[in-house]
């Protein structure tokens, strides 16, 4: 695991998520609209990646054309070292919504996930309820989602992502609906949890704070069409601490990151 | 909280019913209403007592025969409903055809089966089948098609196959549907079976009313009708205790979407 950590800081880890020249375009009255511009990114083994952008600026798309649920109209998605594009049940994903199933446990929500990826009913059993005693859940695994809080319901979606032997991990702006305490809580749990695991990781984000308290790398997107304005390296060191956003590093990237922004939707 | 509910949902009805019967019965009592044009409630209650033995044995015929109509009526309402959703085309093909087989009347329909199949049980379970089929497949049709769409965003995104969709989403996500179709089911059996034992059968309580209501024996036919009421009240009762034993999740559905915010 730490050779991970130097391998994907000194850039040679092998390539999880490989995406060329993505170019992706809808009709909307009568005219096609281009909501990707040829978007190339990459996420290496063990690396938590974040994309941050406007809203509307085709996010949401990009990770449709990387679950394979739409194809890209140009370029090419690698996942693994193979072409996957158009294909599905490469990754594992966790929506803004929990998207729990109401009428399963917390603990058969997580198992039912593991068995769509592959996995045995028994081993997927298992597996979920050593996992949810292993985040403080246990007490709750035999219960229906409805009676979990918000954070607490993103905790078993999280679970659920991680837990599926996928090669990359999407996590699709999954704290936008919490409120702000028990968004730094999650965040900070997150944190924890990812560190010891080590996925990787592809996640979306509107909080500049959140994509530098996370991630290794930032991706900028322009407002649509969609473009990679910048790619940042987060120099800040693992494991990161809670309190890494007092940093004036981090207050000069925040910055930077903002002005981006700014440039991009006043066009 | 729960005293008041008790009070609304059953106290309530309950006394509204029991002063109707209690007019009922001053009126008849009071007033010299001929027992032959409507007999007081104590009389039919009299009656009941008296021929207790041979309407047990016509209910008891009614109740299996409308079981088995209903039994067959979920099983093809599902398949229908399984084969339209599953199929493209089949609904658009078929739906006119069922449409319009529900829009013959019973009366009209049941001679017609008892000129093609005789007086056995075939007629007299096609048409119950009829009848019961259609509100559970197309409760269950609209149900199927109504899945949570993040949920179905979620397993597509993590490549479920279309049985898993099925399996995993649709049929949970249709369940209360289901049982909305089945308690109209359950209604409609009822009055299906009195007509099919009306039109051809020497056994069941539709028999018993038919040779009631030949015989101006109207405490007789008002016995037929609390009979038929109970049955009716019973089997809605049955699939309204089958809809809470099954599903069980249903009381945090608002919660799980607005517990977000916890």
């Amino acid at each position: 695991m730490s050779d991970c950590i130097s391998l994907s800081a000194g850039g040679s880890a092998q390539v999880k998520l490989e995406l060329t020249g993505i170019g992706k375009s809808y009709v909307r009255d009568k005219r096609p609209h281009l909501v990707l511009d040829g978007i190339s990114l990459h996420v290496r083994e063990g690396e938590f990646v974040t994309l941050i952008g406007p809203s509307g600026s085709g996010k949401s798309t990009l990770f449709r054309l990387i679950g394979g649920v739409e194809r890209p109209d140009a370029g090419t998605i690698r996942i693994g070292g193979r072409d996957t594009t158009g294909e599905r049940g490469h990754i594992s994903y966790m929506p803004q919504q929990a998207s729990l199933f109401p009428w399963l446990s917390v603990a058969a929500n997580v198992a039912s996930a593991l068995t769509t990826a592959g996995l045995g009913a028994q081993e997927a059993a298992a597996l979920a309820a050593q996992w949810l005693e292993r985040i403080g859940l246990a007490d709750v695994a035999g219960e229906y989602p409805h009676v979990l809080s918000g954070g607490m319901q993103q905790r078993v979606s999280f679970l659920r992502a991680l837990l599926m032997p996928r090669d990359v991990m999407c996590l699709d702006e999954p704290f936008a609906a919490l409120d702000a305490l028990t968004r730094a809580d999650m965040q900070a749990w997150l944190l924890r949890l990812w560190e010891e695991q080590r996925r990787s990781v592809l996640f979306v984000t509107h909080s500049i704070e959140e994509a530098l308290t996370l991630s290794d790398r930032i991706y900028v997107l322009s407002r649509a069409p969609a473009r990679v304005l910048r790619e940042i390296k987060v120099p800040f060191e693992r494991p990161r601490r809670a309190d890494v956003w007092k940093e004036p590093a981090f207050v000069r990237l925040k910055e930077e990151v903002l002005e981006l922004l700014r440039s991009t939707a006043a066009r | 909280m729960a005293s008041r509910t008790l009070l609304q949902r059953f106290w309530l009805p309950a006394g509204a019913l029991a002063l109707l019967v209690l007019v009922w019965q001053l009126i008849c009592k009071l007033g010299g209403v001929d027992p032959w044009i409507l007999p007081a409630p104590s009389a039919i209650a009299h009656n009941m007592w008296d021929d207790s033995s041979r309407l047990w044995s016509q209910v008891w015929f009614t109740l299996r025969l409308a079981l088995k109509g209903i039994g067959l009526g979920i099983v093809i309402g599902v398949a229908a409903a399984l084969l339209f959703h599953l199929i493209p085309g089949v609904r658009a093909a078929l739906s006119p055809i069922i449409i319009i087989t529900q829009n013959i009347p019973l009366i009209a329909l049941g001679p017609l089966l008892i000129v093609w199949f005789g007086f056995g049980l075939l007629p007299k379970l096609i048409l119950l089948v009829l009848v019961c089929f259609f509100p559970i497949a197309w409760s269950m049709l609209s149900g199927l098609g109504q899945a949570e769409p993040h949920l179905r965003e979620y397993l597509a995104m993590i490549g479920a196959s279309r049985w898993e969709v099925l399996w995993r989403l649709e049929l949970p996500a249709s369940l209360p549907s289901f049982f909305t179709g089945l308690k109209l089911t359950a209604t409609y059996s009822i009055t299906a079976v009195i007509v099919a034992e009306w039109l051809g059968s020497s056994e069941g309580i539709g028999h018993y009313l038919v040779l009631k209501s030949k015989g101006y024996d109207t405490p007789g036919v008002f016995s037929a009708i609390a009979c038929i009421v109970a049955l009716a009240l019973l089997f809605y009762g049955a699939a309204a205790l089958l809809e809470r034993l099954a599903i069980r999740w249903r009381p945090g559905r608002q919660a799980a979407q607005g517990g977000r915010s916890a």
